[in-house]
């Protein structure tokens, strides 16, 4: 096999195939994917609900037919994919080393890399929840695998802790199939989920939404026979005398994504504290000069849609690097969260003349009425009014190129009450 | 006149609605941003009809992922769900193949994956 590449993606989901088809239009023509799994679409390929691509096609795609269309374009493109290979090391100077069935262990050398390693989900062991151990428990992708993919279904009775979109997608899923969903608990005074998922999902079902409310017991031996339920006061501690005891012979936890990032920190490649991604400029290069990243191992996205397009840009950026056309970053400077901003992306903007800047954020709190505001030594930059803002769902401001002009030192993104 | 509260489920939004309902017709929808906002509240008030996804199992086993080619009225999910679980296509299926015409009234089930991209 060829060991040298102009662009490697490591990961086949809708990031990386997104960021292929762009980097081959953008000239590249040497790319390659490097995929885990046995085919490429990464988690779309187990979301069978529909509603992915509205803002992108138009249409309600399922979450297959959403990865299929991209994955026609890389064929259509004769894009090099590698399936059931696992990267296990990348170096700063871009040499990716993988193991397959075929090749064994190889190592590539890329002209760019574009790292779309996706996210994975956030365990019971991380939340310490009390009680006993037994069968029964599962992250609520990995219950979605198993129904939609393998085809059984984890339990009868079902509890889930978290209103993730995935848990509410799983709690109709599961219903539809059969199963009763006795509660969905939240322990935040706010659902994390989207608000149709809430309607179409829960409410269309008459599955309850306990707000301000944990597990604290797992109870059962061999299998889950219940889970004791409690309100959690402001400081999300419970309150005693406030629990309920739900029977249930299945527990699903759908309580947030953690993006990928080994390989990324192995390259030495520094992290944002607010996203658990890499620090990026806003062509989605990271502090390693010629490695991109995008999707939902850079920041873990709401909807695919924006994945895709966030992907573009990394892919785009990685073929003009690879082709001797990279940014130089001399005139960055730096863009941080400020009042009731937990994060932005990117951290480091260029400023250059054509270069106008979106930039993602996520708010600590729900607030209405309210000015998102991106200012810099004194002077407003760019400024959003807006109705309502959510932690659930990612805000966004366009700093113009004139505006970015004027940039003196630091970016500060906040929110402002009126 | 009837207020009828609702969320949206159109489009990642979630605008939350408000119709006035009289006769068992919405009179005047509020609180959208979009048309699609203005006729999901019209028909929500008269119907509820919502597309339905599921998988059904090929004869050699592998899941393959399906969905009504329209929204099917709420109330009649489950008997979908059930004429669902009655389709076992055999040899291979392409997406947007018709797995069962008429599975309710104006809806087909179409294969939403091809069964080669299947495990």
């Amino acid at each position: 096999m060829k060991r040298e590449y102009q662009v490697v993606i490591v990961g086949g989901g809708p990031a990386g195939l997104a960021a292929a088809v762009r980097a081959y239009d953008k000239g590249a023509r040497d790319i390659l994917i490097l995929e885990r799994e046995a085919r490429l679409g990464g988690i779309l390929n187990q979301c069978i609900h529909n509603g992915f691509g509205l803002t992108r096609f138009r249409e309600s795609l399922t979450g297959p037919e959403y990865a299929r269309r991209f994955e026609r374009e890389v064929r259509a493109r004769g894009i090099a994919a590698m399936t059931d290979t696992t990267v296990l090391s990348l170096t700063r100077d871009r040499e990716v080393t993988a193991v397959n069935p075929e090749e064994g262990v190889f190592t590539v050398r890329a002209g760019a890399v574009v790292l779309a390693m996706g996210c994975r989900e956030r365990s019971r062991g991380a939340l310490n929840v009390p009680g006993t151990r037994p069968a029964g428990i599962y992250s609520a992708g990995t219950a979605q695998k198993y129904v939609n993919v393998k085809g059984y279904m984890p339990g009868k009775e079902v509890v889930i802790l978290g209103s993730g979109d995935i848990g509410l997608i799983m709690a109709r899923r599961m219903t539809l199939e059969g199963a009763k969903v006795r509660a969905v608990c939240e322990i935040m005074p706010h659902s994390s989920g989207l608000r149709r998922n809430i309607a179409q999902c829960l409410d269309d079902f008459g599955i309850p939404l306990y707000l301000n409310h944990t597990i604290t017991k797992i109870e059962g031996e061999k299998r889950v026979t219940g889970v004791v339920v409690s309100e959690v006061d402001e400081n999300r501690q419970p309150v005693p005398g406030t629990e309920m005891h739900f029977d249930c012979d299945t527990v699903l936890f759908s309580v947030g994504l953690i993006p990928e990032n080994e390989l990324t920190k192995s390259a030495g490649i520094p992290l944002s504290p607010g996203t658990r991604g890499a620090v990026v400029y806003e062509n989605r290069e990271t502090d390693a000069p010629g490695i991109f990243a995008c999707g939902n191992v850079l920041q873990v996205h709401d909807l695919v849609d924006f994945v895709s397009e966030e992907a573009e840009i990394a892919g785009g950026a990685a073929a003009d690097f690879a082709l001797g056309k990279g940014v130089e970053h001399g005139d960055a400077v730096g863009c941080r969260n400020g009042q009731d901003v937990t994060y932005v992306l990117p951290q480091r903007i260029d400023r250059r003349p054509g270069n106008s800047v979106k930039v993602f954020f996520r708010v600590a709190r729900e607030m209405r009425n309210c000015r998102a505001v991106a200012e810099s030594g004194g002077k407003v930059l760019a400024e959003r009014r807006r109705r309502i803002v959510v932690p659930g769902e990612m805000e966004t401001l366009l700093i113009p190129e004139e505006k970015l002009a004027e940039a003196d030192g630091e970016i500060v993104v906040r929110i402002a009450e009126d | 006149m009837e207020i009828k509260t609702l969320t949206c489920i159109e489009c990642p939004m979630g605008c939350t609605l408000e119709a006035g309902v009289e006769g068992g017709k919405a009179v005047y929808v509020k609180g959208n941003s979009c048309p699609r906002g203005r006729m999901y509240a019209e028909n929500e008030v008269i119907c509820p009809r919502r597309v339905v996804t599921s998988t059904v199992r090929a004869a050699d086993g592998r899941m393959i992922p399906v969905k009504t080619s329209a929204p099917v009225k709420k109330s009649e999910m489950f008997e979908v769900m059930k004429k669902i679980a009655a389709v076992r296509p055999e040899g291979d299926v392409r997406l947007g193949q018709v797995l069962a015409e008429g599975i309710a009234e104006g809806a087909d089930l179409v294969a939403s994956d091809d069964s080669a991209a299947r495990s």
